[in-house]
Parts: structure tokens; C-alpha cells; sequence
């Protein structure tokens, strides 16, 4: 708004505009997680409470799903983690061929829709007899989550300079040496960065995960399942708040993490 | 350290063990075709393994026959599935054609209104957004991104809600019978606002909004301001600079963010399922034939439709230089 007087005051306007719209429903969550009201949704809000938050966080079965929701996307993280930042390792520097039909398989299970994996998934595991766990949850959420590894490491590997890796191999240190002084260090904020956006997108999951969990409940299903029934509203109302903080904070420090990296230390020509 | 070098035993042994760790150091400098390999053995072992073996599977099932009265699967070979999705003389084809052309509706139009919505806010964060002020509009779009999903569906079924906010506005301003006129509008309406195709329109579009401002914004970024300088040296007008020079060189961006919000759309069962009227679309079809009704290969055939769908889409949106803007 004051960044520059040149823009329209229409287009202020939309810009502005769009921006409330993004941020009204976040609004709306936080509101109501206060709202003294028991049994049902109502404009203007009844008064201010901080009950439900106790109530809420009595609930076995609230404690429940977040400890598992915590767990398969902690388990996730650091599959796709390990993985994706060996694919980002492997493909960031060499050409071959084959390389952008890799780059392109690791892409396909965020640009097909989720059901397609889910029911991928749900129909192997069955004709394997595998029974849905914990493990086949954790399964179908790293699948998705070494993109995002990969594409932070990746974009961080090419922005810095081999040239360092030869002078510490130059200099007598081992590939293991190298790795550990030179390359982890540099890639470092770019691993958490990764890691952090997995595990948000792990714990938000449902789409695939209604088709992998047979009877666990994550987060998510545990609100899609309150959806269907208005009891507990108040409950429901603190769990959402509680889930949007959960995946929007780590990402502003995922954000702060990546800012200002178009020059690691030591890549300057 | 010096303490330990200064044992001779532990010092040989250290040696003995740098000098293994050294020559398959070496040995990795020097074949790092075979480095390569060990790096991208798993991620690939995973991918073909555990992914594309799936699809694999599920490609595979979509020709099983399903028994209606046993309800169950047996692996023989069938184009049955396919013939009803494909075939007009097939007695299931109306029904299921319906729930395709419904969803590729619905997707088109969310896609339509995202870019519409999305482009000035893309625009201004791109070009008139200075400093701090930028990173406060990319956090700001970035944030309700990454909210929670299901929350984000939450909080538009209580939005929507008779008695909620909206009613409760449309209320105060004396507009209920403007609501009701929409409402009873065909192909839009519906019996109540969380209950019409319009509710539903409105909750897809909030919440893929995000994927289609930020690959605009980022095409925008890009193109040179000498560019617009010199089309203004010219003589355009800015609003010809605008059609003839910002907007193509957007365009890439609009296509990058189409394919999240056309893909998404298609996809998705959990809003179609919380708002709208009732019908079907592609993802709740999939969801209850593999699960109430357990005919897997009927919900693999249609599994197929979005990936065909997308196939193409991505090829087209391929040869629109979309990918250079994602």
C-alpha cells in the first residue's frame, strides 16, 4: 500500500481484496475456537471461552490422533528426507539419459490427483496382503514428500559451486570429509527447509490417506469424521485451530530458511 | 585427538580404517557413474517399486471383472469397465458420463475464476509491491496455502451454514431475496448456499486460489522492465503494453497454476462430499466403489479418466512453455 503510489486504487483494491479473502476463513477458525456457544453455529458469536481448549485437550481420542499424525509425519520426514536428497544429489549435476523421465516420475505423485495414488496404493496393498497400518500410511505420505525434498535440495545444490567440493578432494579430504565439512553445511538449511514442508504436508494429508489408514485416524480423518456429525462441536472448532497453527507456523520458519540463499557462502565467481 | 594418535595401536587402527574409507572415497571420485548409481538406487527403488508399481497394479485391476451379486473380484479379463465409461450403448454409460462431465465442469470453472481472482493480486505483488512489503504478500498468500485443508473446508461449511455468517450478512443487508434468486438459478443453485453447485464453486476456488497466484507472480517477476520501457518508448498505451507484452509473457504462469488448480479440482471427493448438492464426482465414484461396494476395478477405470485428463492437459500445457514457469 505504501510501497508504491503508482498502482491503481483498483487494483489495490483486488490485491487487497484477495488477500482478505485468503486470510477470512483462518479468521473464522480462530474465532469460533472461543465461542462460548455448545451445539451449533451461529452469527454473531455468543461470547469468549477458553473451556473447549481444556475440553479438547481431555479427549483420548483428540491425543490420539494428534500422537499419530505426529509420528507418521516425523516417520515421512525423514524417509523422504534421505531419499529425495539422494535424488536431488544424483540428478542436480549430471545429464543422462533418462534424467527427465526420473525427474519427471518423482513430480507425478503431486501432479496426478491424490486419489489416484490412494487407491494405487489401497489396491497393491490389498492384492499384497497387507493389512493398513501406521507403515502403509507412512508409505503413501513419503511418496509425495520427497518432492518437496527435492526440489529444495536440488535447487540449493545448483546454486552452489562445485568448484569447492574439488578444492576440499584437492586439499586431501575424503568424499566422506568433503560431505560432512562442505556439502552438509551448505545444504543444511535447505534439508530443514524440505524436511519442515514434508512434514506439514504429511500432517495435513487426507485425500490419500483416507484410502491407506484402514481404521488409524491422523488429524485430518479425525476432523473429516467430526464433519459428519455435529456433536462436539466446540472440540472440533479447537482442533482446527489447533491443526492450521500447527502446519502454518513451521512454514514461515521454512520461509526464513530459504530467504536470502541465492548466494551461499563461498559460491561467489 | 592428539592424545589418541599418540597410542600406536589406536593410531594404525585409525589408519587402517581412513585408508578403507579412502580408497572407496576414491574409488567414488574417480567411477562416479558407480556414486551416481548408489545415490539414485533407492529414491528409484522406491519410485518403480512402490509408485509406478501401483499404478501398475491399479491399471492392471481396471480389466478385472467385478460380480455384482458375490461382490466379488476375480482376475478376468474384461473391457467391461471401460465400455461403461465409454460406451453410450453401455446401461451404466449416462450415469457415469454424468459424473465425469460434472467434474471436468466444475474444474474447468474453478481454473477459469482462479485465474481471474488470482491475476491482479499477482500482479501487484509483482510489480508495484517494494521490500518488506513483498514478503508480507508472499507470506500472506503462502500462509493460507499451507493452513490445514480439511480446516480450510471447515471453516466454509460454518461460513456457508444456515444461520452463519453469510446468512447473516445476505440478513442485515436486506438481500435475502437476492440470495434465493441465485439460488434458484439452474446449473448455480441450489436449496441453500452450502448446499448449491455455487457454495461448492466457491469453496474450490478459496482453496486452490494460493496454486495460481504464485506461479503467476513468479512469471511476472520475470519479465525485464526494460521490456515495458521500451514498449512504452514505443507509444503503447499501457493498456496495450499490458495485452501485447505482459500478458503473453504471463501466460506461461497462468497455464503452470491451471495445472494445480484443474488437476486438484479433479481429484478431489472430500469438498463435493461436505458441500453442493448431491451427485457424484470422479473422486467420490472412485472412493465408493472401492470402498462400500468393494468393486476396485470399477473405481481403477475410472481412476483413469483424470489421468488421461491430465495427460493431455500437461502435454498441451507442456507445449505452452508451462513448465519453464513452475
Amino acid at each position: 500500500m505504501h510501497s508504491d503510489p503508482r498502482a491503481p486504487w483498483w487494483l489495490r483494491l483486488m490485491a487487497w481484496g484477495g488477500l482478505a479473502f485468503l486470510h477470512f476463513p483462518l479468521l473464522v477458525v480462530l474465532a469460533y475456537a472461543f465461542n462460548t456457544e455448545e451445539s451449533a453455529f451461529s452469527f454473531p458469536l455468543q461470547g469468549f471461552t477458553l473451556r473447549w481448549f481444556a475440553e479438547a485437550f481431555g479427549r483420548d481420542d483428540v491425543l490420539a490422533a494428534i500422537w499419530l499424525s505426529v509420528k507418521v509425519a516425523g516417520a515421512a520426514t525423514l524417509l523422504a528426507l534421505l531419499l529425495g536428497s539422494m535424488a536431488a544429489a544424483a540428478l542436480y549435476r549430471r545429464n543422462f539419459l533418462g534424467k527427465d523421465a526420473i525427474t519427471l516420475m518423482l513430480v507425478l505423485p503431486i501432479a496426478l490427483p491424490g486419489i489416484v495414488t490412494g487407491i494405487a496404493l489401497l489396491s497393491t496393498f490389498r492384492l499384497a496382503e497387507v493389512e493398513p497400518s501406521f507403515w502403509t500410511i507412512v508409505i503413501g505420505h513419503a511418496t509425495f514428500c520427497m518432492v518437496v525434498v527435492y526440489n529444495n535440495v536440488v535447487a540449493r545444490f545448483r546454486r552452489t559451486a562445485y568448484n569447492l567440493v574439488e578444492a576440499s578432494m584437492d586439499l586431501g579430504a575424503d568424499a566422506f570429509q568433503t560431505f560432512r565439512h562442505v556439502v552438509l553445511p551448505q545444504i543444511a538449511t535447505a534439508l530443514l527447509a524440505g524436511g519442515i514442508l514434508a512434514f506439514a504436508l504429511s500432517f495435513d494429508e487426507i485425500i490419500v490417506t483416507t484410502f491407506t489408514a484402514g481404521h488409524e485416524r491422523t488429524l485430518p480423518i479425525w476432523l473429516l469424521n467430526q464433519l459428519g456429525r455435529p456433536r462436539d462441536v466446540p472440540v472440533t472448532n479447537v482442533v482446527a485451530m489447533v491443526v492450521m497453527l500447527m502446519t502454518m507456523l513451521p512454514i514461515v520458519l521454512a520461509w526464513k530458511l530459504t530467504q536470502g540463499t541465492e548466494t551461499v557462502a563461498g559460491s561467489g565467481k | 585427538m592428539s592424545a589418541a594418535s599418540s597410542l600406536p595401536a589406536q593410531g594404525a587402527a585409525m589408519a587402517a580404517a581412513s585408508g578403507w574409507r579412502r580408497r572407496l572415497a576414491d574409488l567414488l571420485y574417480r567411477r562416479s557413474t558407480l556414486a551416481l548409481l548408489l545415490l539414485l538406487v533407492p529414491p528409484l527403488l522406491w519410485f518403480g517399486v512402490v509408485y509406478l508399481g501401483s499404478l501398475l497394479a491399479l491399471l492392471l485391476q481396471s480389466g478385472y471383472t467385478f460380480d455384482d451379486f458375490t461382490m466379488a473380484v476375480t482376475p478376468d479379463w474384461t473391457l467391461d469397465n471401460f465400455r461403461a465409461l465409454l460406451d453410450p450403448r453401455h446401461p451404466l454409460f449416462d450415469a457415469n458420463i454424468d459424473i465425469v462431465l460434472r467434474t471436468l465442469a466444475m474444474a474447468c470453472a474453478v481454473t477459469v475464476a482462479g485465474a481471474v481472482i488470482a491475476f491482479p493480486i499477482a500482479y501487484y505483488m509483482a510489480r508495484y509491491a517494494r521490500g518488506a512489503w513483498k514478503g508480507f504478500f508472499y507470506v500472506a498468500v503462502m500462509l493460507p496455502m499451507w493452513a490445514s485443508y480439511i480446516v480450510k473446508a471447515y471453516a466454509w461449511t460454518v461460513i456457508l451454514a444456515r444461520g452463519g455468517i453469510v446468512y447473516w450478512c445476505v440478513d442485515t443487508l436486506g438481500l435475502d431475496g437476492v440470495l434465493e434468486a441465485v439460488l434458484a438459478l439452474p446449473l448455480v443453485g441450489g436449496t441453500s448456499l452450502s448446499t448449491s453447485h455455487l457454495g461448492r464453486f466457491l469453496v474450490f476456488t478459496y482453496i486452490w486460489l494460493p496454486f495460481m497466484i504464485l506461479p503467476i507472480q513468479a512469471a511476472l517477476e520475470r519479465v525485464p522492465a526494460s521490456l515495458l520501457q521500451a514498449s512504452a518508448d514505443l507509444g503503447a498505451t499501457p493498456a496495450q503494453t499490458f495485452r501485447t507484452v505482459i500478458l503473453p509473457l504471463a501466460f506461461p504462469g497462468v497455464v503452470a497454476g491451471s495445472i494445480f488448480t484443474f488437476s486438484l479440482t479433479l481429484g478431489d471427493y472430500i469438498i463435493p462430499s461436505l458441500v453442493g448438492p448431491s451427485g457424484y464426482f470422479i473422486g467420490n465414484m472412485v472412493y465408493t466403489m472401492q470402498g462400500s461396494i468393494g468393486n476396485i476395478p470399477m473405481a481403477a477405470a475410472f481412476t483413469v479418466v483424470p489421468i488421461v485428463i491430465i495427460g493431455l492437459y500437461l502435454t498441451a500445457a507442456r507445449k505452452l512453455g508451462a513448465f519453464d514457469a513452475l
